[in-house]
């Protein structure tokens, strides 16, 4: 009688990591892994060693040293007396203005030049194509420059709106003027003013905050008057008249409170130099945010067309046999299914444009990289500490609109039940 | 431009290989070129002419450099640099020595571990205005546009100016000389600040200069010199005696036309050493005897170079003022040769 000995238990030998299969893959990726950690590591102590060469310290021990320069366009206060991580904030929040309007706008001219490329009018569809294909084939950099050109040149110098007989002057009952520095408008007042609430990093607007709640208020009281009606028309089938109540809630609140608030415009008036009062846009802004909304909408433009295509005809198609106009069918049917395809692409769109508004220097808009990754890391000469600085806010940055529209694109994608 | 800063930063924090050894004379000897910092352009002091050679005020003494160590002063490679990059290109080794307009001072000297190896240029920040808006002194600028050169020590003497005189001012940052005459000319800033002398070559360079004025406040002080890195002192003597030679000669009479003559033998021990009939003042910094009559006879002494790039005969137009020796009345003083 034979006895089946077990299997022989082969013990393991080294080869076995190149020859057996089970341990081939284990093998590479830490033999890949220990050569990275190597290439790091090499990278790090290379750079400790030449910084120790050149006796540099690292440390960010600057941040809080006074800057010492000027920034043109702050949206919260800064004056030459404040740190550089004051100046660190006011490019931080410059970045984040111009990141902000160019998504804005980006879609919306995205969206508008997608859907009519796929317009059946031949003029429109090739307008939008030329568009599309002239605008995302010329460098980022030269639409800048080139709309920034266009505005400094077109629009007339300050000394045009000088002297006995200008030849420039202001438009809308004076109350605006386009220069070639800056568009200057009425500044909101208020002479009865709540005052200002201080967060420590920088003061809040108290009217503003007031502002916001009534409009918030409004618009959910709005709502609940529609909600009502359907329910009145889901019962009775009649749906009562509320568009009287509509405007008035929307609006008197709002009217009362500015009336409380003693609201009224502060006109720009010319001095020696540059308009006082009134509320300026720079050029620089104007210019960054038309050439980075145009930039990227001319991509959107690609991914609206695309999604759209990406839906079935037969949808189209069963949207009209309802009696469904082209216009709804776009908008009700076609879109909303749409959006499930455009979305994730527009998302690293939204990044791209975040990222490209780093090239406002080249027309002085003072952004991030204007102000840390600029002046400071010229006037402190800290290149490193800056440069990581730098890279670690962008990098949160477009971590954080890479959340926010992930949980947008977990809304509308497909519910599988 | 981002790219170039950036790799520039990662280069200047070593970050990539090939970092700058200490010996720099045997780097610039084996490679038989010498590297040289200058602006992107600022006419007299450092821009290409017509036929594409770099020409001015601040070449001139990278080429007397050259020849110095060289023996050649056409064995130069510029690398223009903005007012941003300058530093970095220094610190990491793409250029040996920075001549672009840089002024001397303390945080520079210390905190960016460069050397400034002497001052070839006394000068002042100034502000330049059209003759239309009618303005004659800087303490009348309250509320003006200003162009400003970003990243350089004028910014912060703009802003300490207009604070100490109570006065507000919205400055408009550019990257260059060249972007800030556009956008001065396209009147996008009332005024223009950068050294006076800076401003005399850039209106120079104007198609109107007569309607405009350089208003006669110099608000601050602005050493303009030659600068090495720190840790490599005997390149930093060659750098620095290179200079302090051009200047010598002017005060000692040596021209380029003469030096030969001189280089004979004089009278006057201190020219013989300089020329190096006489001591051995070039084995002391690692170079043979003849290293500073080569400097001199490549473009002259500083005279010379001042009067040909942008004295008073030039478009430039720059009158010595501090400039001169001081048997002159002039802050140009050179330690003895010894």
């Amino acid at each position: 009688m034979a006895i089946v000995a077990d299997a022989p238990k082969a013990g393991f030998r080294l080869s076995m990591l190149i020859y057996d299969t089970r341990y081939r893959s284990l093998t590479i990726q830490v033999i890949v892994m220990i050569l990275f950690m190597g290439g790091v590591a090499w990278l790090v102590d290379n750079a400790i060693q030449n910084l120790q060469t050149l006796g540099k310290d690292f440390n960010f021990g600057f941040l809080w040293n006074r800057a010492g320069y000027d920034i043109n366009q702050r949206l919260v206060e800064y004056s030459n007396d404040s740190t550089h991580a004051r100046a660190l904030l006011i490019g931080l929040l410059n970045t984040l203005l111009v990141a902000f309007l160019g998504c804005v706008a980006a879609t919306i001219i995205g969206v508008f030049a997608g859907v009519l490329r796929l317009s059946k009018n031949w003029l429109v569809g090739r307008i939008m194509t030329v568009y599309v294909e002239v605008v995302r084939n010329v460098p980022l950099l030269l639409w800048i420059l080139l709309t920034y050109a266009a505005l400094t040149e077109a629009l007339p110098p300050l000394a045009d709106f000088r002297g006995d007989n200008p030849t420039s002057t202001m438009v809308l009952n004076n109350s605006m003027a386009f220069t070639n520095q800056y568009t200057v408008m009425p500044e909101p007042l208020f002479s009865r003013s709540l005052g200002n609430i201080d967060i420590g990093i920088f003061l809040i607007s108290v009217d503003l905050l007031a502002i916001i709640a009534v409009i918030v208020g409004s618009v959910l009281a709005n709502r609940a008057i529609k909600a009502h009606a359907t329910r009145v028309q889901e019962a009775t089938g009649d749906r009562p008249v509320t568009w009287w109540k509509s405007l008035m809630v929307t609006t008197l609140p709002l009217l009362a409170l500015l009336l409380a608030l003693g609201f009224h415009l502060g006109y720009p008036e010319l001095g020696r130099f540059n308009f006082s009062g009134g509320t300026e846009i720079s050029n620089s802004l104007m210019a960054l945010w038309l050439a980075l909304a145009i930039y990227t909408g001319a991509y959107i433009a690609e991914i609206v067309r695309a999604g759209i295509m990406a839906i079935s005809h037969g949808q189209s198609e069963a949207a009209f046999a309802l009696g469904l106009r082209p216009g709804r069918t776009m908008n009700l049917v076609v879109l909303p299914q749409a959006l499930r395809v455009i979305i994730p692409p527009l998302i690293s769109q939204y990044l791209n444009l975040t990222k490209n508004s780093s090239l406002a220097i080249a027309v002085g808009y003072m952004d991030l990289r204007g102000t840390l990754g600029g002046i400071t890391l010229n006037q402190t000469g800290r290149e490193l500490e800056c440069m990581m600085l730098l890279m670690l806010i962008y990098l949160a940055i477009s971590l954080g609109i890479s959340a926010i529209m992930n949980v947008y694109n977990n809304s509308v994608k497909l519910k599988e039940r | 431009m981002i790219k170039q800063l950036f790799f520039g930063s990662l280069a200047a924090t070593g970050m990539m290989a090939g970092f700058a050894s200490a010996a720099t004379l045997d780097d610039v000897k084996a490679r038989g070129e010498l590297n040289c910092g200058v602006t992107t352009g600022l006419v007299g002091f450092a821009a290409p002419d017509a036929n594409g050679q770099w020409a001015g005020f601040d070449v001139d003494y990278c080429r007397a450099l050259a020849a110095a160590v060289l023996g050649d002063g056409s064995k130069v490679k510029f690398v223009p640099t903005t007012g941003q990059t300058r530093f970095t290109a220094l610190s990491s080794g793409e250029v040996d020595v920075l001549a672009r307009n840089t002024t001397w001072t303390y945080s520079r000297d210390t905190d960016l571990k460069l050397t400034f190896v002497g001052v070839n240029y006394y000068d002042g920040q100034g502000f330049m205005v059209n003759k239309s808006l009618g303005v004659t002194s800087a303490k009348e600028l309250d509320g003006a546009t200003v162009c400003i050169q970003t990243g350089t020590t004028t910014e912060l003497n703009l802003a300490d100016f207009f604070k100490a005189n109570n006065m507000t001012y919205k400055p408009v940052a550019i990257e260059t000389n060249a972007e800030g005459e556009q956008q001065y000319g396209a009147g996008a800033c009332d005024t223009y600040t950068t050294d006076a002398s800076g401003l005399a070559a850039t209106r120079a360079s104007f198609a109107d200069p007569e309607n405009h004025i350089v208003l006669p406040e110099i608000i601050s002080k602005e050493p303009l010199g030659p600068l090495v890195r720190h840790g490599d002192d005997q390149w930093a003597d060659i750098a620095r005696w290179t200079l302090n030679a051009l200047i010598a000669a002017e005060e000692f009479g040596i021209t380029s036309a003469n030096a030969d003559e001189l280089a004979k033998g004089t009278d006057n021990p201190e020219i013989n050493r300089i020329l190096g009939t006489e001591g051995d003042l070039g084995a002391m910094v690692g170079l043979d005897a003849q290293w500073a009559l080569r400097a001199i006879k490549n473009a002259g002494n500083y005279g010379e170079i001042f009067a040909a790039n942008i004295g008073e005969s030039t478009p430039i137009g720059l009158a010595r003022g501090l400039n001169a020796q001081w048997t002159q009345g002039g802050l140009l003083y050179t330690p003895p040769f010894r």
